[in-house]
């Protein structure tokens, strides 16, 4: 039996998402814990693992709001395995340690969370984001220093190289950023809620060519915590329980990660309802569905042209509540977050018709990532 | 354009240095002769430990390239090119440099100057 059978997604929560909230980041993970134990139906004393990305570090600012041991204590959580670090692949590798802690039989109610404030940590050091990613915060960035990277250096020259190969426009590209908007106007959590146009992406403040601010996600404070439970254990009603069909995680590829999760199932591609990739620039959303296979190689500015396809109510819904870029960077668990809402049927006003029942999601890329197929 | 003084360890040195002399010295397995960039200790197509820097041509192709207009440093005003350059020794062999052209395309031919920031280092950058 794989691994993947012996847990089920039992309960999702969130805290305020926002903008420079200049609330307690401590208070924001209480917030989004609660209410995902609370939906799961459990107390908090039943809560015997926990899992998260990054952990408590401070690597760049606001990257994580809390470790495990500060969960722990102020939620008092009694454990037997927990896990915290940023050395997996994918932020949500978390989840897939949940999976793993829950299928080896060390615990049978895994809280999983992913905290955020870099909008209040950023705005509190005048632009912290605004510097040149030094060596300082992580080694490979030294390489890029002295010719002046910044973050979105790299995505620029993933995005110009993308554009080369596969022939791919920013007219075609520019319907990743107004779907995601579009999409996060239904979204009461998206922090960015005005429709933008393909000529607002085209005409829009360029940060590296060909990288514009549209194609950059948005920094906000703000909590999403899920709990995994034993599979067959006391749950929830099954009707809002999330299954997971197959995981995938690699180092060196997103296309090795995507194949170790077609590996693992019966599904194939073409049975996917909606897709939830990781968009920490827009670049990424090609990069995942190829990888993933919903789209040919290269073949992703042809299919998002004129942005049907991919709308709610086309072939393929993508980022169907905003994503990084419009909803805001909720760092690989927006994703999962999303997916949930949207199997669960509780879309509201950006609910995907004829309720989804297969959900492929993402986190990461380049050298760490991970996707799952979710199902209802 | 000036370039900011890169961070010098023991690992990255030779890099940032070896435009003394002329010589982009770049990561190189003794055993085997598999190129590698970042540099680091071991050989990853061999595993050897035996690694060392050794003097690259200095001629590769752009393999990407951007136009950076955000004042990332207060040092470097924008805009200005970023690059990756593939280096002509082994595909998939890239550094991340500038390349200081009129009009840059993908794929075009390159090779390698330096020029001095900071006390001890030559930052490498590439022309047609």
């Amino acid at each position: 039996m794989k691994c993947e059978q012996s847990a089920v997604i039992n309960g999702i929560g969130h805290s305020e998402v926002g903008r420079r909230l200049m609330r307690d980041p401590l208070d924001l993970t209480a917030q989004a814990c609660l209410a995902a134990i609370a939906d799961a139906g459990l107390s908090a004393d039943e809560i015997d693992g926990v899992s998260t990305y990054p952990g408590a570090q401070g690597s760049t600012l606001g990257i994580s709001g809390a470790g495990v041991d500060q969960v722990r204590e102020m939620l008092g959580l009694n454990l037997n395995w927990y896990t915290g670090g940023s050395e997996l692949p994918g932020q949500l590798g978390s989840i897939v340690n949940a999976v793993l802690a829950i299928a080896g039989g060390l615990a049978q109610h895994v809280l999983c969370f992913r905290s955020l404030w870099e909008s209040t940590a950023q705005t509190r050091t005048q632009g912290g984001r605004g510097a040149v990613v030094s060596g300082s915060t992580r080694d490979i960035f030294q390489w890029g220093h002295p010719y002046g990277a910044g973050y979105p250096t790299y995505g620029a020259l993933a995005m110009r190289r993308y554009m080369h190969e596969s022939g791919a426009t920013r007219e075609q590209l520019a319907q990743i950023a107004v779907t995601a908007r579009r999409n996060a106007a239904g979204n009461p959590l998206a922090v960015y809620r005005e429709p933008i146009s393909v000529d607002d992406y085209l005409t829009a403040r360029m940060i590296s060519d060909p990288l514009c601010l549209l194609d950059c996600d948005v920094p906000i404070d703000g909590c999403v915590a899920v709990v995994l439970s034993r599979a067959g254990s006391q749950a929830v009603e099954a009707a809002r329980t999330i299954r997971i069909e197959a995981l995938g995680s690699a180092s060196g590829s997103l296309a090795r990660c995507a194949e170790m999760m077609w590996s693992r199932t019966n599904l194939k591609p073409a049975d996917v309802d909606i897709a939830q990739v990781y968009d920490g620039f827009s670049i990424h959303v090609p990069l995942w569905l190829e990888a993933l296979r919903l789209v040919p190689k290269y073949q992703t500015g042809a299919f998002i042209e004129g942005g049907s396809r991919i709308a709610l109510d086309g072939d393929l819904p993508i980022n169907t509540g905003g994503g990084q870029l419009s909803a805001g960077r909720l760092h690989g668990y927006g994703t999962l977050l999303e997916a949930c809402v949207q199997l669960r049927g509780e879309g509201g006003g950006r609910q995907v018709a004829d309720r989804p029942e297969v959900a492929a999601i993402s986190s990461g890329i380049d050298n760490f990532s991970t996707c799952l197929l979710l199902t209802r | 354009m000036s370039f900011l003084a890169p961070t010098l360890s023991e690992r990255s040195a030779p890099y940032w240095t070896g435009g003394a002399n002329g010589q982009l010295l770049i990561g190189r397995c003794l055993r085997c002769g598999f190129w590698i960039h970042p540099p680091l200790p071991v050989c990853r197509s061999c595993r050897s430990r035996e690694v060392g820097p050794a003097p690259a041509s200095g001629r590769g192709t752009v393999h990407s390239w951007t136009v950076n207009r955000y004042k990332w440093a207060p040092e470097l005003e924008p805009p200005y090119v970023i690059a990756e350059v593939e280096l002509v020794e082994q595909p998939g062999l890239i550094v991340l440099t500038t390349v200081r052209a009129a009009d840059i395309t993908i794929g075009m031919e390159v090779h390698v100057e330096f020029e001095r920031a900071g006390d001890e280092s030559y930052v490498p950058y590439f022309v047609p």
